[in-house]
């Protein structure tokens, strides 16, 4: 007696019986014809053809043959409109019985049927429904409203629907509430500047009050509504965010997130010096953790969220790391997300419990897995510098077990360790040659060779080596043959006596056998290097490269920023904007962050993103941001790619450079304003060094250019002076640098409007900005300037000033500071002394302010006044400092601490030039 | 132009062979060849299990549960929570194991008609309508057999005529007329203990995770007060929605009117911060030796701190690596087997006798030649404890308010192994 009955069929043919039941007089056998109908609906039998018939039943008074009828016509309607208009009556009929049941049946089931027609007939009933007595009719009616919208949004803006629908937020029944907002938010979605969720304190309040009583799915709908509110102030802000925390304790882990989106988001408002900031982190914890104790499927979602709310606040979860930690029967793409937070949470605290289970993982099964451990493996060395040895260490483990793929992984990792820490990890090169033979993927050879070429000095055989993987060349593929050709002009370049056979084999392989154009130019430069100037090609082939950054997976703080306000969708589990892939989806309206009101804050940075807690240090970059696999390798290249333009004909052709006689206006205006902003905003003003020659006369034939950069309103300004000493007029001035340690680049064209004649004098000031490619230069503040007139082009360096780096917001937090300073290891701590120096303590800090360089606390010993200060520079780096005054005593004591010591030399010329101007 | 549809756009059911036995459809209907892209994940992943939950497809994504083998696979169209997508299908398998007992193709296919109208019930154009058990069961009678019967001979209908009282009213979750003659309410409290225990028997993370499960059978409206000896070690927990949560942050008491039957009161989560108890402990010696075709197998379990508790129904599951041909082993109690297609080793081990451990020893035969195997097996075990909860929570009174009668109360307690594994 079940329904698998339904599922017979005689040999007449089924539609034909079907059709003669649902004629029947009886009714039991009318209904069970059309249970028989909609089993075949159910596993997607085309039964339209019956339509008019099962029409036919629909006027009854029994309910369940009612409902029956009406999921046919939902189904079929669309296809035959026609038919489907002798439904309206009994619809409308329907829409007035007295049972409630009834007439929310009849509305639900009209605003399904995507016929204009019906449409039309909906409009009245439709009206009555959304006025309706009972509730449960109401709230029927109000997705209704969103259902007529998707057919004819017209219709429901002329109808006057959309004015009844936000009437209902404020309804008394809690469940009316809940479906009113989440038609609106349908709506809202395909008009997106329409002002249809107009939230307001008053609306908010509401919505708030019905999140406590309506359902689960209303919770969710009430909750993604909020998180598009913007609270006016952190007082607001707080109170909405106490009372969405208890949702956090919710069963239903959709609630459970959207929650967390809302706490997510305001809590960025709320200053962090409050208690209730800490509760709120506090309280975080718990529900993330719960959630991974759910369903795979639940865990794999909310991982991927976990994910992006470990990057914005890894303070949240910094305890939790072994709840991330992988159990065997894990479905594979629970493992593969789990690694990647354990990554992101790895600190020196965790990391040998990390690396014991990463080691455990690569013993697994799953090849994908494995590798992807392997490869955590070797970022835990380059993120967390005191684990590196025992990475390796553990590295070299997996490599002597000589399963092929992680020996390969294990060989690509090595090769970024190397990069991260040069000259500290060879004496394992020996084992890694060793498995050579093994490599058969290409990013593993490649990473291989790179590896030969780079210690080819310390590798007896390098030649060997190199040699063997040569005999194949042709079979390679493009990275590979890329990273041999390099690796051997370095091996030429360090024993240029045994070598010099291979080199010219590799480099007539690469410009006369391939057809690979990337391979012949860089075939060609280095040939041509090699054979002007062997030196150059020394200087450029091995120049120092520059460090790989920390983590290179971060997702970019704008994108997170937005994707944060869009906890628990597809576009938090995608990790891309909403905007991005989501069909139909028009004029998506890009979320932001809520910037953090100022109450009782005005000593705080606003940088939000690197303001997080004690860890702000920690996610910021280190001094060049990494450029992906390749740079050690393109690095070789990209300096002569660079010079070689400069030299001639590409100089008209760099898209910065505008020829100086177009007058351009705006440009113009903009120079003066910036000069105007050179007096105001700075009390004490930044130092600026005297202007000195940085091009004599006699170098650049007649022209002379001597200046010096300043600061000025947070914009970086280089000052020049160009003097004309030669006999004809110059006219044509463009600038480029080349790239430098900041990435200091021209904001603009160099603003040279008239031709300058003989013995004329010229001042010109030119923004930079500091996003142009990034290079380490030695000394580090050394920039190397080429200008063009209508004669020639002309080259000199000059050094600029790091002070004129330091930004604005580079006060750090007391706490932070200090868990900075003890974090940062001691062999990055340089000492200086600075001599004759008559300013008091005091004076000494304003003078510094001045320059950007921010006193956070001081402290009396003995006599000696104790500074500590910190420094934010353009790039995101942060240099602490510890300066030493003891009255009478001309001399000073200043201690740096930085992550990257290189720029501690730097700062120290910078405090020295203020404090003695 | 077709606007974008909002939330579940359609949903399929597919078997674990791949055939898509129903189809749902709440807006317009979805052409079936959309699941050829669920096919190809299926067929790229390794394991049922492996399959991920979204997959995107040029115009939809689809959104997929795998429960007792069967995947319940949601289309959707344009931006819509995943989790609320995944919660509503789980709440979907739930509603059906409630109805028809078991959730299997048979028993979908056996009541066709009925899982139509509930899908009907529970999703209007893409929102759900009626998720809660009690209030289906008003609108959607539960097929019996004794009701099939009838119906069939009376005519009626299993559809309720009546809008369900509880629909709407502050308690959704519980209709009003509610009447028995025994009246008793069991909570069971019950928890499932995670862990990862290291080749040398320490413990790398242990959690809990503890529900308690209500059959509540009382007349009327009653409120029940539940409150603990050591409220304390719920710091993370998640409520059915009956529980008043003020009352939990400021009294750490449980206060709600309960649904009408079984439903779960609450979960909850210990976490390994906290120290958790293991209660039974393996001694294990797997060994391969380079160059010979046997291997080594030896195991014994133990209890550990079991509170005095007996640890019953344990089972010992392993998967052997590849190269492992065949087992010859003796357990001590139980039956083992090994299955050389899968290469799964099963120790069905019963009670565990603190003064007779069982143990499981012999060898293993590997493939002549080859290699010694790279990987480790681990060691998964379930395990049962009657008349304890790990974690030590125990309820401290449960009281009755706003009836006249006295319920029967009963409260149990149970321990089990959850992902509880042993790594050699």
């Amino acid at each position: 007696m079940t329904d698998s009955k339904y599922f017979t069929t005689t040999k007449k043919g089924e539609i034909f019986e079907l059709k003669a039941e649902l004629n029947s007089d009886k009714k039991e056998k009318k209904k069970e014809a059309v249970k028989k109908v909609i089993a075949s609906m159910t596993v997607g039998k085309d039964v339209s053809a019956l339509f008019p018939d099962v029409v036919n039943c629909m006027q009854t008074d029994n309910l369940e043959l009612k409902k029956l009828v009406y999921l046919y016509l939902m189904n079929y309607a669309k296809s035959q409109p026609d038919m489907a208009i002798m439904a309206v009556n009994t619809f409308v009929k329907d829409c007035e019985d007295p049972n409630p049941l009834i007439r929310a049946l009849a509305v639900r089931t009209m605003g399904c049927i995507r016929v204009d027609k019906i449409t039309e007939y909906l409009c009245e009933p439709l009206r009555k429904c959304l006025k309706d007595e009972d509730p449960y009719v109401r709230k029927t009616a109000a997705v209704c409203v969103a259902k007529l919208h998707d057919i004819n949004a017209q219709l429901v803006e002329d109808q006057g629907f959309l004015d009844t629908l936000k009437d209902l937020i404020s309804d008394s029944n809690p469940m009316v509430v809940a479906n009113a907002v989440a038609a609106l938010s349908e709506i809202a979605e395909s008009h997106p500047n329409s002002n249809l969720l107009d939230l307001n304190p008053q609306s908010i309040n509401k919505l708030l009050t019905a999140l406590n009583e309506c359902t689960e799915w209303g919770q969710i709908f009430i909750l993604d509504c909020l998180a598009n509110y913007t609270p006016r102030d952190d007082r607001e802000s707080q109170s909405i965010c106490e009372r969405v925390t208890p949702r956090l304790s919710h069963a239903n882990s959709a609630v459970v997130l959207s929650a967390v989106k809302v706490l997510m988001k305001f809590m960025e408002m709320l200053p962090k010096d409050l208690d209730y900031y800490g509760t709120l982190l506090k309280k975080l914890a718990p529900p993330l953790v719960t959630l991974l104790s759910a369903e795979p499927e639940l865990q794999y979602v909310a991982l991927r969220n976990i994910n992006l709310i470990v990057q914005k606040r890894p303070e949240i979860l910094k305890h939790e790391m072994k709840v991330f930690f992988v159990k065997y029967n894990d479905p594979i793409y629970v493992k593969l997300e789990k690694l990647d937070i354990m990554i992101r949470l790895a600190s020196q605290a965790n990391i040998a419990q990390v690396l014991a289970e990463l080691k455990e993982y690569a013993t697994e099964v799953d090849v994908d897995f494995v590798r992807k451990a392997v490869r955590a493996i070797g970022r835990c060395a380059i993120k967390v510098e005191q684990s590196a040895e025992r990475c390796v260490s553990t590295l070299l483990d997996l490599i002597q077990t000589k399963v092929n793929y992680v020996v390969q992984e294990a060989i690509v990792v090595i090769k970024d360790i190397f990069r991260k820490y040069p000259n500290k990890y060879e004496s394992v090169i020996a084992t890694l040659c060793e498995n050579l033979d093994s490599l058969d993927e290409p990013e593993a050879r490649a990473a291989m060779i790179w590896i030969v070429g780079e210690y080819a000095e310390r590798i007896d055989n390098a030649d060997e080596l190199l040699e063997s993987f040569l005999e194949g060349f042709h079979d390679e593929s493009t990275q590979v043959q890329l990273q041999l050709l390099t690796a051997i002009v370095k091996l030429f370049l360090k024993k240029p006596t045994e070598t010099q056979e291979l080199v010219q084999q590799v480099l007539s392989l690469a410009t006369q056998d391939s057809d690979n154009p990337d391979l012949r130019d860089r075939g060609y430069i280095y040939w041509r290097l090699l054979s002007t100037d062997p030196v150059a090609a020394k200087e450029v082939v091995l120049a120092e490269k520059p460090l790989i950054s920390e983590e290179t997976d971060l997702i970019e703080p704008t994108l997170l920023e937005e994707l944060i306000c869009h906890i628990g969708t597809l576009a938090s589990v995608y990790h891309k904007p909403p905007s991005a892939f989501v069909e139909g989806s028009r004029g998506v309206m890009h979320k932001r962050l809520p910037a953090r009101t100022g109450s009782g804050e005005g000593t705080e940075c606003p940088d939000v993103g690197n303001a997080a807690g004690g860890s702000a240090p920690e996610a910021a970059p280190s001094i060049i941001p990494s450029q992906g696999d390749l740079l050690g390798d393109l690095l070789n290249l990209d300096l002569p790619a660079v010079l070689l333009p400069l030299m001639g004909a590409g100089f008209g052709a760099a898209p910065a450079v505008m020829p100086a006689s177009l007058n351009a206006p705006v440009g113009g205006g903009l120079g003066d304003l910036f000069d105007l902003g050179g007096g105001v905003g700075m009390p004490m003003g930044a130092y600026i060094p005297p202007k000195t020659v940085w091009l004599p006369a006699m170098k650049a034939k007649g022209l002379e250019i001597s200046g010096t950069f300043a600061r000025r309103a947070g914009v970086i300004q280089m000052e020049l002076v160009l003097t004309n000493k030669a006999m004809s007029v110059m006219t044509d001035f463009a600038i480029q640098f080349n790239r430098n340690s900041f990435g200091l680049a021209p904001a603009g064209p160099l603003q040279v409007l008239t031709p300058l004649g003989p013995n004329q004098t010229i001042e010109v000031s030119l923004p930079l900005s500091t996003v142009g490619p990034v290079m380490k230069m030695d000394p580090l503040n050394n920039l190397q300037v080429a200008v063009k007139n209508n004669i020639d082009v002309f080259y000199f360096s000059c050094q600029y000033p790091i002070s004129m780096l330091f930004v604005e917001d580079g006060k750090m937090e007391r706490q932070v500071f200090l868990a900075t300073w003890k974090d940062i290891p001691n062999d990055n701590e340089s000492q200086f002394q600075i001599q004759d120096c008559h300013l008091n303590s005091e004076a000494a800090s304003n003078k510094l302010q001045g320059s950007n360089i921010f006193t956070i606390a001081k402290r009396t010993v003995e006599g000696q006044d104790m500074l500590y200060m910190s420094i934010k520079l353009s790039n995101g780096i942060w240099v602490l400092a510890e300066l030493k005054v003891q009255a009478g005593n001309p001399n000073y004591t200043i201690s740096l601490k930085c992550r990257a010591p290189e720029v501690s030399q730097c700062v120290f010329q910078c405090y020295e030039a203020v404090l003695k101007n | 132009m077709q606007l974008p549809a909002k939330m579940i756009h359609s949903l399929f059911l597919v078997n674990s062979s791949g055939d898509i036995f129903l189809e749902k459809h709440w807006k317009s209907v979805v052409s079936r060849s959309v699941c050829d892209y669920f096919f190809e994940a299926q067929e790229r992943a390794s394991e049922p299990e492996n399959v991920p939950p979204v997959i995107p497809t040029p115009h939809h994504y689809l959104i997929s549960v795998l429960r007792h083998r069967i995947y319940f696979v949601a289309v959707i169209q344009s931006e819509v929570p995943p989790l609320f997508v995944i919660e509503f299908l789980h709440r979907v398998v739930d509603t059906f194991q409630d109805y028809f007992g078991v959730c299997t193709e048979a028993a979908i296919k056996d009541n066709v008609v009925v899982v139509y109208e509930l899908l009907e019930e529970m999703l209007d154009n893409g929102f759900p309508l009626a998720t809660e058990s009690n209030i289906l069961k008003e609108l959607i009678k539960p097929p019996t057999i004794l009701r099939t019967v009838v119906n069939t001979i009376t005519g009626s209908t299993n559809v309720g005529e009546q809008l369900p009282t509880g629909q709407l009213s502050v308690v959704p979750w519980r209709r009003t007329g509610v009447k028995y003659t025994n009246n008793e309410a069991y909570f069971d409290v019950v928890e499932e203990i995670d862990a990862i225990i290291d080749k040398s028997g320490s413990t790398i993370t242990a959690e809990i995770q503890g529900v308690i499960d209500a059959c509540v059978k009382l007349t009327g409206m009653p409120d029940l007060t539940l409150s603990f000896m050591n409220p304390r070690l719920l710091d993370d927990v998640s409520f059915h929605p009956c529980v008043r949560f003020k009352r939990w942050e400021a009294e750490r008491i449980l206060s709600f009117i309960p649904p009408d039957g079984n439903f779960r009161l609450l979960s909850y989560h210990v976490s390994c911060q906290n120290l958790v108890a293991i209660p039974v402990y393996v001694k294990h010696n797997i060994t391969f030796r380079e160059g010979s075709s046997q291997g080594r197998f030896e195991l014994t379990l133990g209890p550990k701190q079991t509170m005095g508790k007996g640890l019953e129904a344990v089972l010992i599951s392993s998967q052997l690596p590849r190269g492992v041909l065949n087992t010859n082993l003796n357990p001590s109690q139980g039956t083992y087997n090994f299955d050389p297609v899968t290469k799964l080793l099963s120790w069905d081990v019963g009670k565990i006798n603190p003064q007779k451990l069982p143990s499981l020893k012999g060898s293993m035969s590997l493939q002549a030649g080859a290699s010694k195997p790279d990987e480790n097996p681990t060691i998964n075990i379930q395990f049962k404890i009657q008349q304890s909860a790990l974690s030590g929570l125990k309820v401290n009174r449960l009281d009755m308010y706003g009836e006249k009668y006295k319920p029967f109360k009963g409260i149990k307690y149970m321990t089990k192994a959850g992902k509880f594994q042993v790594r050699t």
